[in-house]
Formats: C-alpha cells, structure tokens, sequence
C-alpha cells in the first residue's frame, strides 16, 4: 500500500466521522428531543455558561453534518473513497459524540438529561454502553481498513 | 385583533410591503438587457424580495414577540438568501456603462466597505444587532414607536443582506476571506443565534410579555434560525465542492489510479467532453479561446 493510499484512507474516515458526528448530534435532537419528548429543551438546572457550550455544540453540528456531507461527495466523486474506512469513521464519530453527550452535556454540564421523573442510572448506562459499542466497532472497523489492501471505490 | 391591532389600520406596512416588491422591477429591467441572465438568479431575486414583503406586510402581525421574531427571521434570514443568491451587484456591473461600472468598482473596493463586508464585522452587525433588541428595553419600544419599529426591520435586511453575501455571496468580491474564515464566520453566528434563543427561553425574555409567548417566541427563533443556517451551510459547501472539483482535474494528482473502471472511463468522458467544447469555443470565438489554458 503507498502513501497516498494511506492518506486516501484516513481521509475517508476522517470525512466519514464527520458525518458521524453531526448525525449522531442531529439523531438526539430529532428522535429525543422531538419525537419521543425525553430530552427538554431547556432544563432549568443548566447555567448560562452551559447554554452557551449548548450553542457552540448546535453550531458544530448543523456544520458537521452539512461540510462532511460534502466532503465525502467529493472523496467519491473523485473515486478515493474507501468504503470499509469511512464506515469504520462514520461509526468512530457517532460513538464518540454519543459518549460527550452521555458524560459531558448530560452529567458535566447537565444541560438536559435522558429521561425525566423516572430512574436515571439504567438509561445512562445503556446510553453510554451504546455510545461504547458503536467506538469499538469504529475502532475495529478503521483499523482492518489499514491493514488489508481492499481497492478503492 | 391581536393586542396591538393598532398596526391592522395602519397603512405603513402596507406601503413597505409594496416598496419591497418594487426592488423586483429594476432587477427584472437590468435583467431583460442583460445577455445570457441566468433566470434561477431571477427566480431566487423575486423569491427574496416576496419574502421581504411578507415579513413587512401584515400578514406577519400577530402578538408579540412572536410576530416580532417571525419578521426577524423572513426579513433578516430568509429573504437576504434569496436577493444575495439573486447577484444584484454582478447584475448591476453588467448593466452599467463601462465607466460607469468602473467607478462603482472603485467604490466597491474601498477599505471601509471591505471592512464593512467582513464576515465577521456582519456576524456583530447581524446578531449582535439582535442581541441588542432583545436583550435591552428597545424592543419595548419598538413595539410601542411605529417609527422605530421600522428602523429596525430595515436593519434587519439590511445587516441579514450583508451577513449573506460575506457568506455566500456570488458576486465577484476579491477581497473576501478565504473558505476558513467564512465557515467560522458561519459558526459563531449559529452558536449566537441559538445561545441567544435558549437565553431568551430561559429567562422568558423580552421582557414585558407573558412567560409562554415569550417562550414561543424564542423556539421559534431557534428552530426557524436553524432552518435558515442549514440552508446558507449547504450553498457555501455546495460553492466549495464545486471549486474543488474544477480545480483538481480528473487524471492529474494521480485521481485515476485508483477508482473503478467505471468512474475511470466516467472521468475520461468528462474530460474528452470538455476538450471538444474547448474545441468549438476556439472555433467560435478565436481570440477568448486563446486566453484559456488549453487541455490537450
């Protein structure tokens, strides 16, 4: 495998994980926020100095999602997209935003939490379990992508 | 009637509403004497000025802040997408004598006007404006000095216009900031907008209304905010992909090593389809075609 080879890899899952990010961000607001209601729009336990973070973290997602959706048309326009790297990204990025969320934005800065008047613990867990899943099998995924020679699409 | 029906007899958001649709006839005047003036700029300048005039007009009015916050959002975010995109100043370089485009130029290429045109001195222009309103007793009294109330719509447009173009304008500006600079551009203005929004929740401000329209009024700014950013985001990615595109040719940098050979023989196309339009233009037009750099 040469060197550009490599950087077409990393690309990818670079582009990918972007993606993954924004996705993960616009799933919570969609599913959680609006259709199941779980989450609040705002919780008056959080600071400004929280709704503020809350904001920076809106904007980071609305650009995520929109620049990396960009980014991976052009990798594949161009033909050095690499399919097993950019999974292997996509899913890296979504766990990795799953988990700020679940530790960060939920307990840190307690914006908002999962749920409301019920038990908390259960739904922190498999938040965070999922969160974990999601970076291992990324992590697994980015990694076979390295080693095996797999041509580009 | 709402509580401050004093607007419904009022015929100034009438005539403002009708003075917004105006801007649609120069436009549609320099546009029929110009060649070759793409009508989807055409289609998106009349579709912004609509807008405008759906925000002035009273259609828009309701109780406040909520009718206040719907007018910020078509007059100072929706509607500069579609007047930006409509590329009135391109339009009007066109249309100008060629000393007369020459001054307007000039004009344009002034330190302060590009000052003024900066990304980021539009993001404080726009959404600090905003802050401004909302944050201090002048939407109070915005909402009680017809006079007032129009000034500030008018900066509105005018602030929304100019954050806009810095952002995706499509006018020829050589002194715009690079791509960096207009995506952080882009996010502080976001994060602003949707800080302000959940501030404005939280503390159900302006004050002076009843917690829940205030409350309303703030989600509303949020999620209609949104809507709006997501789409100037896509055109300045959109803009971006493409430059990026035209600039890396198929086969050079090594781009069709790779890559099936379908998309391979996809690329060879293209750019076989690109060399006879070369060809012909040479034909055509000899002397502009010489100023090309040829792709043989």
């Amino acid at each position: 495998m040469d060197e550009r080879d490599l950087r077409d890899r990393g690309r990818s899952a670079l582009a990918a994980a972007v993606i993954g990010v924004g996705m993960m961000a616009a799933v919570d607001e969609i599913v959680f926020h609006q259709i199941l209601a779980w989450h609040h729009f705002y919780d008056p336990a959080a600071t400004d100095v929280a709704l503020l973070s809350d904001g920076l973290l809106h904007a980071g997602e609305l650009l995520a999602l929109t620049g990396g959706f960009f980014w991976f048309a052009a990798l594949r326009r161009r033909g050095t997209l690499h399919p097993t790297a950019a999974w292997g990204g996509f899913l890296l990025g979504a766990g990795a935003f799953q988990l700020f969320d679940g530790l960060v934005v939920h307990k840190l800065l307690r914006l908002h939490q999962i749920r409301y008047d019920v038990e908390l613990w259960p739904y922190d867990l498999a938040w965070n379990l999922a969160a974990a899943t999601l970076i291992l099998t990324g992590a697994a995924l980015t990694l076979s992508a390295r080693a095996s020679g797999e041509p580009r699409r | 009637m709402t509580a401050h029906g004093a607007h419904g007899a009022d015929p100034l958001p009438w005539t403002a509403a009708a003075v917004v649709l105006l801007l649609a006839v120069p436009y549609c005047w320099a546009a029929t004497r110009t060649t070759d003036w793409s009508r989807r700029r055409t289609v998106l300048w009349l579709s912004g000025c609509a807008t405008a005039a759906l925000a002035l007009s009273p259609l828009a009015a309701g109780p406040e802040p909520v009718a206040h916050m719907a007018r910020h959002l078509l007059l100072g975010m929706f509607a500069p997408i579609g007047l930006v995109l409509g590329a009135p100043v391109t339009l009007l370089l066109r249309t100008l004598s060629v000393p007369a485009a020459r001054k307007a130029t000039r004009l344009l290429r002034r330190r302060a006007v590009r000052c003024l045109g900066h990304p980021f001195t539009a993001v404080l222009l726009s959404v600090g404006g905003l802050y401004a309103v909302m944050l201090t007793p002048l939407h109070e009294a915005a909402v009680r000095h017809p006079l007032l109330h129009g000034l500030l719509l008018v900066h509105y447009l005018a602030s929304g216009y100019l954050f806009t173009w810095s952002i995706i304008g499509p006018d020829p500006a050589p002194h715009r900031p690079g791509p960096a600079v207009r995506v952080a551009a882009l996010a502080v203005a976001v994060a602003a907008h949707a800080f302000l929004a959940k501030y404005l929740y939280a503390h159900a401000l302006p004050a002076g209304h009843d917690a829940s329209s205030a409350r309303a009024a703030a989600q509303l700014m949020y999620y209609g905010g949104d809507a709006a950013e997501l789409i100037v985001a896509a055109v300045l990615f959109g803009a971006l992909y493409r430059k990026h595109l035209s600039s890396v040719e198929p086969g050079q940098d090594g781009y069709t090593v790779g890559g099936s050979a379908e998309l391979r023989q996809r690329h060879r196309k293209e750019r076989e389809l690109r060399c006879l339009k070369c060809d012909l233009l040479r034909t055509a037009l000899p002397r502009q075609a010489d100023e090309r750099p040829s792709r043989s």
